[in-house]
């Protein structure tokens, strides 16, 4: 019994590791085209959380915000000095203008909502979108 | 073609995913459905009518009270968009012929009207009369929808959130409290198998049960949404340490003889006394969060809600109306009236008046006003009557692009924040990982009864660990710093100038137009025996009234001040360098600098010292050969300076005036404002070269200037300070903007800077403090000290109370007043 509980534990340590930090997310991720990308800001999560897009070009972002709860009042672009009140019930557009190659988190401001946005070189082929 | 998104809810499988396809592609126009059960939101492509979509996902049972969105599907979505309000509309047929109407309207791109609300959402070009026209013309009534009635709508929003709050919490501690007072009171809170009390204890769990999927239940989703996204967050801490407690219980009551006799206790109060707790906490903080984002509430505030338009009538009569602000346009003539307020940015064309512009700049003094002054949207007109010409208007108007200013600086983080936001992103699986390694610590090295340790320990590491306290530390203070900087009429760009300015130990003062007027004035006249201060100064006025120097049009100035006019001069004529002469009723005047005059042998007998001992120029003025008086002429210091300059001494700060000025001047100007180091002589193109080699002694230095001229030093220093007067400044080429021209504001913003930062160590240390010491001590770590582990109910007060802490010692600084130390 001593033993199973002490392995159960280890092995809820390991998942918890792999999950949250070693895995990659299998969440939907979206390819950001210039037109049409839609975040709805719900329950905790941004659905899509993964987005990408490519170097050059100017990505308007959509936030749907539906969680009226304080936490969800703002979306914050690490690293892009981007963040924009979110009005709930209502759509909140969010303008990146050229934002260069790289991994950028995108959180509420107490980082309880988590995002992510990889923008990919110019000359990397466009990512089709997966679901 | 046009894609349209509902909302839907309830859809949460593919059997309703083809129920919603079978309604809507029975519709007309429709081309293609697709649900997202992710989102709740179905796309549709086509030409179908919103309304009827509506109604077949209202008939599948799917409809949802969110409004339907426009798609923004296409780059038109960035197009202006425009919210009507309808009236008139009765039926969804009604629905149609409005959308019909606006959409036939020339720039329109999309329209969609809310049957729900009765608004109409319009993206395009269109002016909002046109739309209101197109409405009428189809028989209903239309208005736009100004911000008030949006943040009305806010507010309510706000407040139904905060009553369902209180709601979970009466759910969560009206069955919580009566079970923790039994506890205390020296109920049994162990489970008999057998007994009467098992029965009674499964009915409490089943109703604790039902608590925790009421009252708790938004904890629940967004832990379960945020862990198939491989996020966590303080969903998941209180979903696990409520559900690990309520689990626990739930099998202590149903196989009971599983478990060791003394660990069959049962923790259904703490599970629904934590979610009680946690909702409370929830509401006070909303409560809090609003008062926080204040300070932008009454800049939007100051935005006049009506104007009133002069337009020419039908018989080429002049006609006013008022309209709403929304509906002004460049180029229209307005009149605003004593009292009012000016609703857009724009130039007077008529008129005289005072105005109040203290809510833009924060000088008290209201500003006078004429033809060819500019005035700002949201300035109180407090004396006569003025029509102007609006040359900015919507989000163009200098007070929309401080309020969005003001937003977008609220959102950034100064460096001293960015260590919370890197524990912050990894917190929330850390505290499980540390509940399973206390859990597991409690079972191989703790006393009995082991279980119950284990239990206790690992949901109380989950409940009193706070992420949010961490996270708000900074946003919150810096959200209500910024805030009330603009109040002060500062506006600062980003977090990392806050955290600069409270570390500045050396300022650099640009000396024209920063610590001066920027422009010469007369200060002075000297007569000579027998000779008259106007006299002289009509004498002047008529000399230079053909000359465009400076120290001319500063004469010229002072004489029309005080309403003297200058008579024909001729024979005029410009010396470079010394001076102008001309021919006045057939006598001949020279006017310039000493040494010109003495070499036209003209005995100089006035003493001049006292003039250039305060920084101003001497202008001799000799009437053929004889000398008549001395003209002083300076850039007159402004009257704070000198105060303001002393605080900023007093706040610990090396002062340093920067000029092009010769030494002697500089020397002069300096001894009167009272700064500790001069640099004289400094050519405009040197300017950054003087700030960086102060940076190269070390020292960290603050630029002040006037935001153009001085673009590369304010580029230079660690912190650039534009300071403008009036409103009319480009707020976007410095660190921080002062609206208003005083050097107080400089003073004021460090003052800010300075309590903004102590604000937020103050909420970091007490976040860090709380979740190094709280995790601990949850863990059981006084244990050997107490004999007894912290329970999870006073964790979950804890942790309730923690971010509402933190919330509210950043709204403190609302009350923070940064003139203290001005008399």
């Amino acid at each position: 019994m001593t033993l199973l509980i002490n392995l159960a534990g280890l092995l809820l340590m390991m998942g918890i590791v792999w999950w949250f930090w070693l895995s990659n997310s299998t969440g939907k991720s979206q390819a950001v085209s210039d037109q049409d990308t839609t975040i709805v800001v719900a329950d905790g999560v941004y659905k899509p959380a993964t987005l990408h897009a490519r170097a050059g070009e100017t990505l308007t972002l959509h936030f749907d915000r539906r969680d009226p709860s304080p936490c969800a009042e703002q979306v914050v672009f690490h690293g892009l000095d981007v963040s924009e009140f979110l009005e709930t019930g209502s759509i909140t557009t969010v303008t990146l203008n050229n934002p260069p190659a790289g991994e950028y988190r995108f959180t509420c401001q107490m980082q309880m909502y988590q995002g992510r946005l990889i923008v990919s070189p110019a000359t990397a082929p466009r990512m089709k979108e997966e679901t | 073609m046009q894609t349209q998104r509902f909302a839907i809810q309830g859809a949460s499988c593919q059997g309703c995913v083809r129920k919603i396809h079978q309604s809507l592609g029975a519709l007309p126009g429709v081309d293609d459905v697709q649900v997202d059960l992710d989102t709740q939101l179905v796309t549709v492509t086509g030409n179908a009518d919103s309304a009827a979509v509506q109604a077949a996902l209202s008939r599948a049972g799917y409809a949802s009270d969110t409004p339907p969105q426009e798609a923004p599907s296409s780059p038109a979505s960035r197009d202006h968009e425009q919210q009507l309000a309808i009236t008139g509309a009765t039926c969804a047929a009604c629905v149609r012929t409005i959308e019909n109407a606006l959409r036939h309207t020339p720039g329109v791109t999309r329209a969609q009207m809310n049957f729900a609300d009765r608004t109409a959402r319009v993206s395009g070009t269109a002016d909002t009369q046109s739309l209101i026209d197109a409405v009428e013309r189809a028989g209903y009534g239309a208005s736009p929808v100004d911000d008030n009635d949006e943040d009305g709508a806010r507010e309510q929003q706000e407040q139904q959130h905060y009553r369902q709050l209180l709601r979970h919490m009466w759910l969560g501690l009206g069955l919580g409290v009566p079970l923790m007072a039994w506890g205390l009171l020296g109920g049994d809170m162990m489970v008999r198998p057998g007994q009467t009390s098992q029965w009674a204890w499964l009915g409490i769990g089943l109703m604790t049960l039902a608590v925790l999927a009421t009252a708790g239940r938004h904890f629940f989703v967004g832990a379960w949404k945020a862990f198939r996204n491989h996020n966590a967050n303080m969903d998941t801490l209180i979903a696990l340490g409520t559900g690990a407690a309520w689990v626990y219980s739930m099998a202590v009551v149903l196989i009971p003889t599983a478990l060791p006799e003394a660990a069959r206790h049962v923790y259904f109060e703490a599970s629904a006394m934590i979610i009680g707790l946690i909702n409370l906490g929830q509401a006070l903080e909303v409560r809090a969060r609003g008062k926080t984002s204040a300070a932008v509430k009454r800049l939007l505030d100051l935005g006049a809600k009506t104007a009133r338009v002069v337009r020419d009538g039908p018989n080429q009569e002049k006609r006013e109306e008022d309209i709403p602000v929304e509906q002004v346009q460049t180029d229209d003539i307005l009149r605003v009236r004593p009292g009012e307020k000016i609703a857009v940015d724009g130039i007077v064309e008529e008129g005289e008046s005072r105005l109040d512009e203290s809510m833009l700049t924060g000088e008290p003094m209201p500003v006078r006003k004429a033809i060819g002054d500019t005035v700002s949207a949201g300035t109180l007109n407090e004396g006569g009557t003025l029509l102007y010409r609006a040359t900015a208007v919507g989000k163009d108007t200098a007070l929309s692009r401080i309020v969005a200013l003001v937003k977008k600086a609220q959102g950034s983080k100064p460096p001293i924040g960015r260590l919370a936001d890197h524990v912050s992103a990894v917190f929330v699986p850390a505290i499980m990982l540390i509940a399973v390694v206390a859990a597991l610590a409690w079972f191989n090295l703790g006393p009995e009864p082991r279980i119950t340790h284990m239990l206790i320990s690992a949901t109380t590491v989950l409940i009193i660990a706070c992420p949010c306290a961490l996270g708000l530390a900074t946003p919150m203070s810096v959200m209500v710093g910024v805030g009330k900087a603009a109040e002060h009429g500062i506006l600062i760009r980003e977090g990392d100038a806050l955290q600069t300015s409270s570390k500045l130990d050396t300022i650099v003062l640009d000396k024209t137009g920063t610590i001066t007027e920027g422009k010469p004035a007369l200060t002075e006249i000297l007569c000579a025996e027998g000779q008259q201060e106007d006299t002289l100064l009509q004498l002047a006025a008529s000399l230079e009234s053909g000359s465009e120097h400076p120290l001319a049009r500063a004469i010229v100035g002072a004489a029309e001040q005080r309403e003297i006019s200058p008579d024909r001069a001729d024979n005029f004529q410009a010396l470079n360098g010394k001076g102008v002469s001309a021919t006045l009723n057939g006598k001949h005047y020279r006017l310039g600098n000493r040494r010109w005059l003495e070499s036209e042998g003209i005995t100089v007998s006035l003493n001049s010292d006292s003039l250039t001992e305060r920084g101003a120029t001497p202008l001799f003025l000799a009437e053929d050969n004889t000398l008549l008086g001395i003209l002083g002429v300076a850039d007159r210091i402004k009257e704070d300076s000198r105060e303001a300059i002393a605080r900023l001494k007093d706040q610990g700060l090396t002062v340093v005036m920067m000029t092009g000025d010769i030494q002697a001047s500089a020397d002069a100007i300096a001894k009167q404002v009272g700064v500790d180091q001069v640099m004289a002589e400094v050519l405009p193109e040197d300017k950054a070269k003087k700030v960086k080699s102060l940076q190269e002694e070390g020292r960290i230095v603050a630029m002040v200037g006037d935001g153009i001229n001085d673009a590369p030093a304010l580029a230079q220093a660690d912190v650039g300070f534009a300071i403008g007067t009036g409103t009319d400044v480009a707020i976007e080429s410095a660190a921080i903007t002062l609206m208003g021209g005083s050097l107080h504001g400089v003073a004021d913003a460090m003052a800010i800077s300075a309590a903004t930062v102590r604000n937020i160590k103050q909420n970091l240390f007490g976040a860090f403090i709380y979740n190094s010491l709280g995790v601990p001590v949850a863990a059981g770590a006084l244990y050997p000290l107490t004999g007894s582990l912290l329970s999870p109910v006073i964790a979950g007060a804890a942790m309730s109370l923690s971010s509402v802490t933190v919330v509210s010692n950043a709204n403190r600084l609302r009350l923070f007043n940064p003139q203290r130390g001005k008399s």
